[in-house]
């Protein structure tokens, strides 16, 4: 039990390393936006998620309705739906439905991607080790983006502003470089959020709607053209 | 932000996310068989990172001249296949250095 719960932690260092410095400008953005410090961390530690918590930022702030706030969150988490589903099939028999219920809270993009590389089933010590890292990362960061953000200079805060987005285009380049399918969905998703934001009367949709609207579009405009290529992660 | 407002969004926000992730792991347990579907599903992530990254990524630095230098920088080495860590912390010292750029010049 210990030697598992021991290597899942391990597993889960490179993970809380990462989230550590996104979450610190997550953080920084939060406040910035004018959420206090308590407010922000308090987002990290229950969603556990980084698009769905920018996402919500500007629609906490704009006021927007909480059908908005719940749909635009369906979208862009769609995808670990998709990835519970995926590693339901990998678990052990200790993995009961309390167990799934606690463990599914941090099935991150990055958690998900090193439990479903392990060789053979995994269950629960090795699943709980794997949370921990992540968790105190995500959470740590964004106590400290949001504390001490304020106190940077102008220019580091206004550098640290596009470290969410390098990440996103990390995620999202490598498989669009290998795959046509991925690219097709990226391009058609970008030209229309563009169009989102420059076009009269276009531009008067709202954040959340703009996301879905481009999201679902462009995966299904994707999944018409290339069905076959479903393993795109 | 007031608590009153911020409360409903927070329980929102975390319940909607939880329940995605809590579902499929628990109560639907069958695979899905359409490949439309499926391939729906698979193809959601880049589609929503993509438009929640353009042209939003522009706007993130105050200036979009050295956003562009940060963009740059971010989807050369992406698109190397750098991990998400080096790609973010690269792209914020392309945008501290054309910060520094554009005060000398």
């Amino acid at each position: 039990m210990n030697k598992m719960l021991r290597r899942g932690f391990r597993h889960g260092i490179p993970i809380g390393l990462g989230y550590l410095s996104v979450s610190f400008a997550f953080g920084m953005k939060a406040v910035g936006d004018g959420l206090t410090v308590l407010q922000a961390v308090l987002i990290s530690m229950t969603n556990l998620t980084s698009a769905g918590q920018i996402a919500a930022l500007p629609l906490m702030t704009g006021g927007a309705g909480l059908a908005e706030m719940a749909l635009t969150q369906l979208t862009i988490n769609l995808r670990y739906a998709l990835m519970s589903l995926s590693l339901s099939r990998k678990l052990d028999g200790s993995m009961g439905t309390v167990q799934r219920m606690i463990f599914s809270f941090a099935n991150t993009d990055e958690i998900f991607a090193v439990a479903s590389s392990q060789p053979g089933k995994i269950g629960k010590y090795y699943l709980y080790g794997l949370m921990i890292a992540p968790w105190i990362g995500w959470s740590l960061g964004t106590l400290l983006g949001a504390a001490a953000g304020t106190l940077l200079p102008a220019f580091v805060r206004s550098a640290l502003g596009i470290a969410i987005y390098g990440m996103f285009l990390a995620i999202i380049l490598p498989p669009a470089r290998k795959k046509q399918s991925v690219r097709f969905v990226v391009s058609v998703a970008v030209a229309l959020s563009l169009c989102f934001h420059y076009i009269p009367g276009l531009n008067t949709v709202s954040s959340g709607f703009v996301i879905i609207i481009c999201g679902v579009l462009a995966a299904a405009l994707g999944a018409w053209r290339f069905p076959a290529e479903e393993e795109a992660a | 932000m007031k608590w009153n407002v911020f409360l409903p969004y927070l329980a929102v926000t975390a319940g909607v996310t939880y329940l995605i992730r809590m579902l499929p792991l628990t109560v639907f347990r069958r695979e899905i068989k359409n490949r439309y579907i499926r391939s729906f599903l698979a193809y959601i992530p880049y589609a929503v990172l993509g438009a929640m990254t353009f042209p939003d990524v522009f706007y993130a630095t105050g200036d979009i001249r050295t956003a562009a230098c940060g963009v740059a920088v971010a989807v050369l080495l992406s698109w190397r296949g750098r991990s998400l860590l080096t790609v973010a912390v690269a792209a914020c010292c392309a945008v501290a250095l054309a910060q520094g750029a554009l005060l000398l010049f």
